[in-house]
């Protein structure tokens, strides 16, 4: 044994063969484990459609329910807080809303399909909180110019009534709005737009 | 030879505790003017320490479940003997754990600790710095009330913000569409299990890395150079035990001392450890009006809302941190200390701290254009100290060090 050559060439062929199967086998169990940490099968069930009954929210009222996990907001807008919204438009980042943030139906100047019944998830697109409702225009701690919206709390975003975000702001999108049709003029089903049914 | 020592002899040929003593206690020379900076090592080591056993009794009593979680707080509050101690304990401990790292590293800043050969020690020191981040930040949602829920979800829409992967990374992180049940589980296993283990690993890996080194002094002067030529003891170093051993001891009485008055008369400190709004469980519904993340995160989260872009906001955040790895390097000085410094690096140094705590100060103000302005000039200040360093450390003036230690 002792006068026998050590084949370094084999040895070093053999560790690089070790290693790299070794750790393949080691990436090959991380996946499992990494998996494990996504939504589970009944978070995603959980996304099921909610009703919202709307024939007791008066013009101007804000009512929130959860879907998803998510606060929706579903507002009754008056006629003046229509009339207001597209004068916005010069202040907005994206006032003709070419960001995918809401269906087709909903890509129009008041973001929704009766223009005064607004649907919006309502979070933050900068960082997830849920914003304020700041109807009252020229609010004073907002400004003469505030024409009604939304304030985010967390970081000073701010939104119109139609969920569109301002220019200079930490929020670079629209709030989302959600898939929804009306069952009724008094019911949304919120998170099922399929035609029929 | 007496049965004790007989007992320790059995030990020692088979584990080796006496060695292990005296390299790391009896025998490890530590410079013998250390002065009031040196005690907040020691003290966070203490805390740590605090903060595993009270955390092992809390978990006793605590549901990490969405459902049960505030309440199960509450329980431990009003309904579990000394309960309430003990949670105080544990969240005052939190915060004293930030206030003794600060200074420690406000130390290292002042003395240069963190030049050669110390640079590994310093960058040890930073992850560990991050992992106490993590796990003061996982921590703080297991309350489960409203700042508890809202910090989080901020947080975590942080990881958002990153391009391509960002919206699923969060996903991942949360294991839901918002911040839920199953956020909070796995938030309760890194907090009690993972990042402990991590936490306690690099302790390990500092002291050891300190010790392989030795420790920095006030005058930033190596006092291996001068060596007694028999015993090769250097002659400016004291053992660490008994000398170092019974000042930690008084510096850890003092500690105590602050420690327990804040746990027995101010726990929530008006609302700067524990805020109000964490009284109220956590509705996913309604953002609290005001949100704020805790002290010790605050001047990062100043920095955040100084730019007005949701990615380069994020950038900022993190470059605002992971600059500080680098201070070995950006280092340029011919002396370590801040005593034999000029008044360039000492300006800078004063500059940097006032922006640190006029940052922390902003982050937990409303967002207003005098607090933006305020915070984005601060930032310049922050960032300028890093930035800057090789350059105004270089053409500083600064005066001879010592060759001995000046006590």
């Amino acid at each position: 044994m002792s006068n026998q050559q050590v084949d370094r060439s084999k040895r070093r062929f053999l560790i690089a063969a070790t290693t790299a199967v070794g750790g393949v086998a080691g990436v090959a169990v991380m996946v499992p484990f990494v998996m494990s940490m996504l939504p589970s099968e009944r978070a995603k069930a959980a996304g099921a459609p909610v009703d919202v009954d709307i024939s007791k929210l008066e013009p101007g009222m804000l009512l929130a329910v959860a879907w998803q996990g998510k606060p929706v907001w579903v507002v009754n807008r008056t006629k003046e807080m229509l009339a207001r919204l597209p004068k916005n438009d010069s202040f907005l980042l994206d006032p003709k809303s070419e960001q995918p943030q809401q269906p087709e139906y909903c890509k129009n100047g008041w973001r929704s399909i009766k223009p005064e019944i607004l649907v919006v998830v309502g979070i933050c697109t900068h960082l997830g909180c849920s914003p304020t409702f700041r109807k009252e225009v020229g609010a004073a701690d907002l400004g003469a110019d505030w024409p009604g919206g939304w304030l985010c709390p967390c970081h000073g975003s701010k939104y119109d009534l139609a969920a569109r975000v301002f220019k200079d702001v930490p929020a670079p999108l629209n709030m989302d709005i959600p898939p929804y049709k009306f069952v009724n003029d008094n019911l949304i089903l919120v998170g099922d737009d399929s035609k029929g049914a | 030879m007496s049965t004790m020592q007989k007992f320790v002899g059995w030990i020692d040929e088979r584990f080796p505790l006496t060695a292990n003593w005296k390299t790391h206690l009896s025998e490890y020379y530590a410079p013998k003017n250390f002065n009031f900076w040196y005690f907040f090592g020691s003290l966070a080591l203490l805390v740590l320490v605090m903060q595993i056993v009270t955390g092992i009794f809390l978990t006793m009593n605590y549901k990490p479940d969405a459902a049960l979680a505030f309440m199960s707080v509450e329980y431990i509050m009003r309904d579990v003997d000394w309960g309430w101690l003990i949670r105080y304990m544990h969240s005052t401990g939190a915060s004293m754990f930030f206030v003794v790292v600060y200074l420690h590293m406000f130390r290292g800043l002042m003395y240069g600790s963190y030049r050669k050969p110390r640079e590994l020690l310093w960058v040890f020191g930073m992850f560990l710095y991050l992992a106490l981040m993590a796990e003061a930040f996982m921590g703080y949602l297991l309350p489960w009330g409203q700042m508890s829920y809202w910090g989080a979800q901020v947080i975590i829409s942080l990881f958002g913000a990153i391009p391509v992967i960002g919206n699923d990374l969060s996903l991942w992180i949360r294991g839901d569409f918002v911040v839920s049940d199953a956020t909070l589980n796995r938030f309760f296993a890194f907090h009690v299990i993972a990042l402990p283990l991590v936490l306690v690993g690099l302790v390990a890996a500092h002291i050891i890395a300190l010790h392989e080194v030795g420790s920095n002094n006030p005058d930033g002067i190596e006092i291996k150079k001068h060596k007694d030529p028999v015993t090769h003891i250097p002659l400016d170093g004291i053992p660490f035990h008994p000398y170092y051993t019974v000042k930690d001891i008084m510096g850890v009485v003092v500690f105590l001392m602050i420690f327990s008055a804040i746990v027995f008369f101010a726990p929530t400190m008006g609302g700067w450890f524990i805020e109000a709004n964490n009284f109220i469980p956590a509705n996913p519904l309604k953002t609290p009006p005001h949100i704020e993340p805790v002290w010790y995160f605050t001047p990062f989260y100043a920095i955040l809302r100084a730019v007005p872009d949701k990615f380069l906001g994020v950038v900022a955040m993190g470059a605002s941190v992971v600059i500080m790895f680098f201070l070995p390097w950006l280092d340029r000085s011919k002396v370590k200390s801040i005593r034999y410094r000029g008044t360039l690096y000492k300006s800078f140094l004063t500059l940097f701290v006032i922006s640190f705590i006029a940052l922390g100060y902003l982050g937990t103000q409303g967002v207003t254009v005098l607090t933006t302005n305020l915070a984005r000039g601060f930032s310049v200040i922050y960032f300028a100290f890093f930035l800057l360093m090789p350059w105004y450390t270089k053409i500083d003036k600064t005066k001879p060090e010592p060759e001995r230690v000046t006590g």
